[in-house]
């Protein structure tokens, strides 16, 4: 298995990358960590004439903090989210979703931006993004926007970032007292997510204050649950109570049917792994 | 046809200059142009596992890598991994465990092994289970692999008997 | 035998470490792939998108003008010397078969198959040029579904007028070995009937396929990644014509087989084809992708059942009705697979009565043969999976309606109603041993504890007694059975002048352990020490005679013909021993590596002989200077290893998701060379036969395209998906071969997937699910479930 011949540039700063994009033409794949590009290419699925790879552009690599928010570099690979100090203390959900991302050999390669931009459906990165309402910071010919997580999943494999830009970095605001969980289901563990839930949970005086729900392989974007946060909302810490909640994960979805479930079976998995993802958050 | 590169990278200690399309897959690198056959190719969507190696001391599935983006790192294959002619720990213990049977994944399993136990010196059995989830065996059913991870990480010394001295069923080869 | 051999028997029952582990532990591994030879030419296959088409022209000139590019060839181009892939098992006088061109000439059966060869430079540049070529197709329409197939409506091969191969049928009533099963079926008590759907595999072995031609020099040399590389010198020679004395094929590292490297392919032929035409070493190696679509698949039957029983749970009748998928062609064996499990759908019971009909059917998927246990598992699964449904139907403990049914140990020899002569077992001895180790009460005791409490998870336990028929295989057996060769090995012991020594045999290992197994063999024989002893296989120059490896046949044949080589060594060297010790030959005893005379000090070392033999300065009169033998053991019966496995599942009815909470199977093999071996095998076994019932299927699309295309879709399991397997023995030595053993190859295979089937049911049956299709999928279960509860299913 080899790809078609392409061009190749490893620019070291984000400037040089835009200029190579906007010299490039249509025909361009930007290479992240290549996880899920690679493979495609090596397929023949995907045709490139360049790739502009960004593994060399150090300023896309790290966790810093910022403030009352958490400031990720695109290129951080998924092994260094999952064992991030700053990620584990303020946004654990993070971390928890990329210790789940396919295999270890791949978690060393595969970054978070370019699971983001890569938008599978079945992918770990976006629900919990969705979920902790990151702020995603693309750069481009005219220069920098951020874009809200719940505008950046515009379709199956589609995101906001536009032909000539780049993701450069996830924007976290910091969670303090907030419970989080990764739930994912699969048949066997190197699996894409058959469904998965990330569940957020500040819980107080015995009750759930607030929840953030975001569902991963329920539509051709990762979703939030609103219908269930809406119902957590007070909800007293009871698993009854909490699972009677959770039975509307599956409203305003629209999942896939495949050789791993029906959407009915989906829409189903929803409720039962929204509830267990708000039961471990909330330390049930 | 693409314009080639020219990297350098030092796989097993030494260090190699090539010229290579960029399309070239550093799994097709190592096999091809240094003949480090020792890495194997066992599928094309980055599931098997059987061509990993180290980058940078952490691993990789080689195949889902171009040679261009080694330029300038460094590559550990299954043949750097024994030292003066002695076999790494888990080279050993795979022996010893009886963890291999066609050898076909061997290269790929003791490479993300030896990451695992890089990262998580004291593994529980499923964690060392866990850490393989990127390696496909279709011989061993595991259970072997697992218990010669596990062997290494509880610091077994082997002897050179030549019978195996790990598994229960060869301390109990007698059968009622 | 010698008494005096069994007196040395030290090597034995050792755990010996494996001898073939040093090179692939360290990457110095000998894989076809890796094979580079100068000047060497690298081909690519353009396949067929389409699962049935007619080809109306092909256009190459893009692809022949690519850089790089030194050759395309299409059918037409090869038509002349192709030839048709062979069948070596013509069930029936009447079975039909398609010709089976490697590169397809008018029309493709199924998607995947070959319509062009490119020829190149590179990988990549064959790669690249396969894009360019451009096949016009008009599309037929297609059948995929067995039961439609039987119909005929739609037809695989329109030329054939039928998609049935043959129908074969055995009838105990009529073969006189047992009653008509009609009348058992009309009188039942009780009367189950069942049909399960064993569903298509994919082998799966992890060596991509690879193979390279040197066509240079006055000989072909093909190096592949097969499991039998003699039979396929033969198939080489008979089907391209080349004279098989002009022909070596080598077997270097083989990366995993299971039965999908027991094959003729057609990326063999086509890669003579290529080295011929262009006088230069080619090598082909197929991607996964191409693996998973056109190596040939497995399983693939309708199994329609009906089983008669007295109310107090004596089977009187079994009827068995198969629809099998031979998929678009015949292959290797294809036809003879479901025959392979004709002889053991009466498993380890006596059954009084018993029909098999097999139908075999062509669809328009990937060509199916041999896949790990080939016709055994099948057999196994349904007899297990409707012994529990009778066990329900009569409310009895599955495990006592099976105890009631089978072969008491004191029965043995024992004929089936198949007419097979079970020569040993003990049935009871391993059940009691796994019913232990299962802790099977207090399990029993926890499942009946989360009925009650309506636990989301549920407990269920699955059994498997089984047996199976292996060592493939008594010749005669074979003959009579229509298969197109015997069953026998061979081996060729020599003494070096040095003493160590050399042992050749048939048998082709890839990942079996052969070497050290052999070794052990002969270095207990033989006196010699382990580490003295060599083994060659797997080269047909080197290895000139064998039937290589498959159906659990390496020990129980190629094993005895090397002892019986060894033994005849023996012999050899006594002669020379008597003379130089001058003492006659009867008073020569032979142990542990000396020739002594009777009552004396005075002996001679093998090696010493050996020694000697080849300076033959002083050897007796017409003795011939060597210390070589050769034998070929061809087997009485086949050996039949039993085991009890159980299975506890855990099944989360809020998910469907099943979970394996203890596994414990007691295998009975016999007498074991080397328990770590062994042990190894089972491991495997298992956790094939565990993918089987849990995780793997190939599917195709309505069109016919394999959607289970890769790594990603085709479920092979990991490590973590798979658990901890508590594995044991007894012991039961074979009579039927001087060293007691029996197959383990394919045990864990055949016995594993029907233990956990039935502990998926086992814990659900209660709540009204009375079966799943394999694989037992979270999305099944589930589905199950909620039918069940629809319909009030409760039982």
């Amino acid at each position: 298995m080899i790809p078609s011949p392409f061009d190749y540039a490893a620019p070291t700063t984000v400037a040089q990358a835009l200029d190579l994009l906007a010299d490039a033409g249509d025909d361009v794949k930007v290479l992240a960590g290549g996880q899920s590009l690679i493979p495609v290419m090596k397929l023949r699925m995907a045709d490139p004439t360049m790739v502009v790879d960004l593994g060399r552009i150090s300023e896309l690599t790290g966790v810093t903090d910022d403030g009352d928010s958490l400031l990720i570099g695109a290129m951080t690979p998924h092994h260094v989210i999952a064992k991030d100090l700053l990620i584990a203390t303020y946004a654990p959900l993070l971390a928890q979703a990329a210790a789940t991302v396919a295999d270890p050999q791949v978690r060393h390669r595969g970054t978070l931006g370019g699971a983001l931009v890569h938008a599978d459906p079945a992918g770990d990165m976006p629900a919990p993004v969705l979920a902790l309402d990151a702020t995603l910071v693309v750069a481009g010919p005219h220069g920098e926007r951020s874009i809200a997580a719940a505008d950046f999943f515009q379709g199956y494999f589609t995101t906001a970032v536009q032909e000539g830009e780049i993701l450069t970095h996830i924007r976290i605001p910091k969670y303090v007292g907030w419970g989080s969980h990764y739930e994912k289901f699969t048949r066997v563990a190197q699996q894409w997510s058959i469904v998965a839930v990330a569940a957020m949970v500040r819980v107080e005086g015995g009750a759930i204050a607030a929840a953030r729900i975001g569902l991963t392989n329920m539509a051709s974007t990762p979703l939030r649950a609103r219908g269930v946060e809406a119902a957590l909302a007070g909800c007293a810490l009871e698993a009854d109570a909490i699972a009677t909640a959770c039975a509307q994960a599956a409203d305003g979805t629209e999942p896939a049917s495949d050789l791993n479930g029906d959407a009915a079976y989906r829409r189903h998995l929803s409720q039962v792994l929204t509830k267990r993802a708000v039961l471990s958050a909330a330390g049930l | 046809m693409a314009s080639s590169k020219t990297i350098t990278v030092e796989v097993d200690d030494v260090s190699y200059t090539d010229d290579v399309e960029p399309r070239l897959l550093l799994v097709q690198y190592l096999r091809e142009r240094l003949g480090k056959t020792g890495t194997l190719i066992g599928c094309d969507t980055t599931n098997c596992g059987a061509c990993t190696v180290h980058l940078d001391g952490v691993s990789v599935k080689s195949c889902t890598m171009f040679a261009v983006q080694a330029d300038g790192h460094q590559v550990t294959t299954i043949e750097g991994m024994a030292t003066d002619g002695k076999l790494a720990p888990l080279q050993e213990a795979f022996h010893q465990c009886h963890a291999l049977q066609c050898g076909f994944c061997t290269p790929g399993m003791i490479m993300q092994s030896a990451s695992l136990l890089k990262e998580n010196p004291h593994p529980s059995e499923a964690e060392i289970r866990d850490g393989l989830e990127g390696n496909l065996c279709r011989c061993t059913g595991y259970q072997n692999i697992v218990a010669a991870v596990k062997s290494v990480a509880d610091g077994v010394e082997y002897g050179d008997s030549g019978v195996s001295a790990s598994l229960e069923d060869a301390q109990n080869a007698g059968v009622s | 035998m010698t008494a005096t051999a069994q007196v040395h028997s030290n090597e034995v029952g050792k755990a010996r470490l494996r001898k073939e582990d040093a090179h692939l532990i360290t990457g110095r591994s000998r894989y076809t792939d890796n094979m580079v030879l100068p000047g060497m030419l690298h081909l690519a296959m353009v396949r067929s998108p389409y699962a049935h088409a007619k080809i109306t022209g092909i256009d190459v000139a893009a692809a022949k003008a690519s850089p790089g590019v030194m050759a395309v060839l299409t059918g037409a181009d090869v038509a002349a010397e192709q030839g048709s892939l062979p069948n070596a098992w013509p069930i029936t006088p009447d079975q039909k078969a398609p010709a089976h061109p490697s590169i397809a000439v008018d029309e493709v059966a199924f998607a995947g198959e070959v319509v062009a060869v490119i020829i190149a430079r590179s990988v990549a540049a064959a790669r690249d040029a396969v894009e360019l070529v451009d096949v016009n197709y008009e599309e037929l329409p297609v059948v995929l579904d067995l039961e439609e197939a039987f119909t005929d409506t739609v037809l695989a091969h329109p030329s054939l007028g039928t998609n049935l191969s043959a129908n074969w049928v055995f009838d105990s009533g009529e073969a006189g070995t047992g009653a008509p099963v009609e009348e058992a079926l009309a009188n039942a008590e009780v009367l189950i009937e069942r049909t399960f759907y064993q569903q298509r595999l994919i082998p799966s072995f992890m060596e991509p396929r690879s193979t390279v031609v040197d066509p240079t020099s006055e000989q072909l040399t093909m190096w592949t990644s097969t499991q039998i590389p003699h039979i396929l010198r033969l198939m080489l020679a008979l089907t391209l014509g080349i004279p098989e004395s002009k022909v070596r094929v080598v077997a270097p590292d083989v990366g995993g087989g299971f039965g999908g490297k027991l094959q003729v392919t057609p990326e063999e032929i086509i890669t003579v084809l290529a080295a011929r035409r262009m006088g230069k070493p080619c090598k082909y190696t197929e991607t996964r992708s191409e693996s998973l679509m056109a190596a040939h698949h497995g399983r693939a039957q309708v199994q329609r059942l009906k089983l008669s029983a007295t109310r107090e749970g004596i089977v009187t009748g079994f009827s068995v009705n198969l629809l099998a998928d031979m998929g678009a062609y015949l292959g290797l064996v294809t036809s003879g697979v479901p025959i392979l499990g004709a002889f053991m759908f009466n498993s380890i019971y006596k059954f009084p009565a018993y029909r098999f009909e097999c139908n075999n059917l062509f669809t328009n998927k990937a060509w199916t043969d041999a896949y790990r246990g080939a016709g055994r598992p099948e057999a196994t699964f349904a007899i297990e999976r409707i012994m529990d449904e009778l066990a329900v139907e009569l409310g009895m403990d599955p495990l006592e309606l099976r105890e009631k049914n089978w072969i008491k140990h004191e029965e043995f020899p024992f004929t089936t109603v198949c007419g097979l002569e079970y020569d040993s077992g003990n049935y009871e001895a391993a059940t009691a041993k796994a019913v232990e180790l299962f802790d099977y009460a207090g399990l029993r005791a926890e499942q009946l504890r989360r009925r009650n409490s309506n636990d989301p998870v549920q407990l269920g336990i699955g059994i498997s007694t089984f047996t199976e028929m292996c060592g493939l295989a008594p010749s005669r057996v074979l003959g009579s059975l229509a298969y197109g060769a015997g069953g026998w090995e061979h081996a060729q012991v020599r003494v070096l002048p040095t003493g160590n020594v050399e042992v050749v045999t048939g048998s082709s290992a890839h990942g079996q352990g052969h070497e050290t197994a052999w070794s052990q063999l002969v270095a207990d024989r033989l006196g010699v020490p382990f580490e003295n002893v060599e083994v060659l296989h797997g080269d047909t120059q080197v290895s000139q005679r064998g039937l290589d490896t498959y159906g659990s046949r390496s020990l129980t044949v190629g094993g005895m013909a090397v002892l019986a080589a060894a033994d005849k060594v023996i012999e050899k060297a006594k002669v020379v021993a008597a003379h130089l010790l001058e003492a006659s030959e009867d008073d020569i005893e032979f142990s542990a590596g000396n020739f002594t005379v009777k009552g004396t000090d005075t002996s001679t070392s093998l090696g010493e002989i050996a020694l000697a033999t080849f300076a033959a300065h002083n050897l007796p009169d017409g003795f011939e200077p060597n210390l070589d033998s050769d034998a070929t053991f061809d087997p009485v019966n086949f050996s039949f290893p039993h085991g009890t496995h159980l299975a506890a599942m855990e099944v989360d009815t809020e998910t469907g998701q099943v979970r394996i909470r203890k596994y414990v199977c007691v295998d009975d093999i016999g007498v074991v060379v080397n328990p770590m071996i062994v042990e190894g095998q089972v491991h495997g076994g298992l956790a094939q036969g565990i993918a089987q019932a849990l995780y793997e299927e190939a599917v195709y699309d309505d069109a016919g395209t394999l959607v289970t295309g890769s790594f990603v879709d085709y479920l092979v399991p990991s490590a973590p998906d798979l658990p901890h397997y508590i594995t044991d023995r007894t012991q039961t030595p074979s009579t039927t071969n001087q060293l007691g053993a029996k197959g383990v190859g394919e045990a864990g295979t055949i016995a594993s997937t029907p233990a956990i089937v039935n502990g998926v049911l086992d814990a659900i049956r209660h709540l009204g699910v009375r079966d799943i299709k394999m694989p037992c999928s979270p999305s099944r279960v589930w589905h199950a479930l909620e039918v069940a509860k629809t319909t009030g299913g409760a039982q």
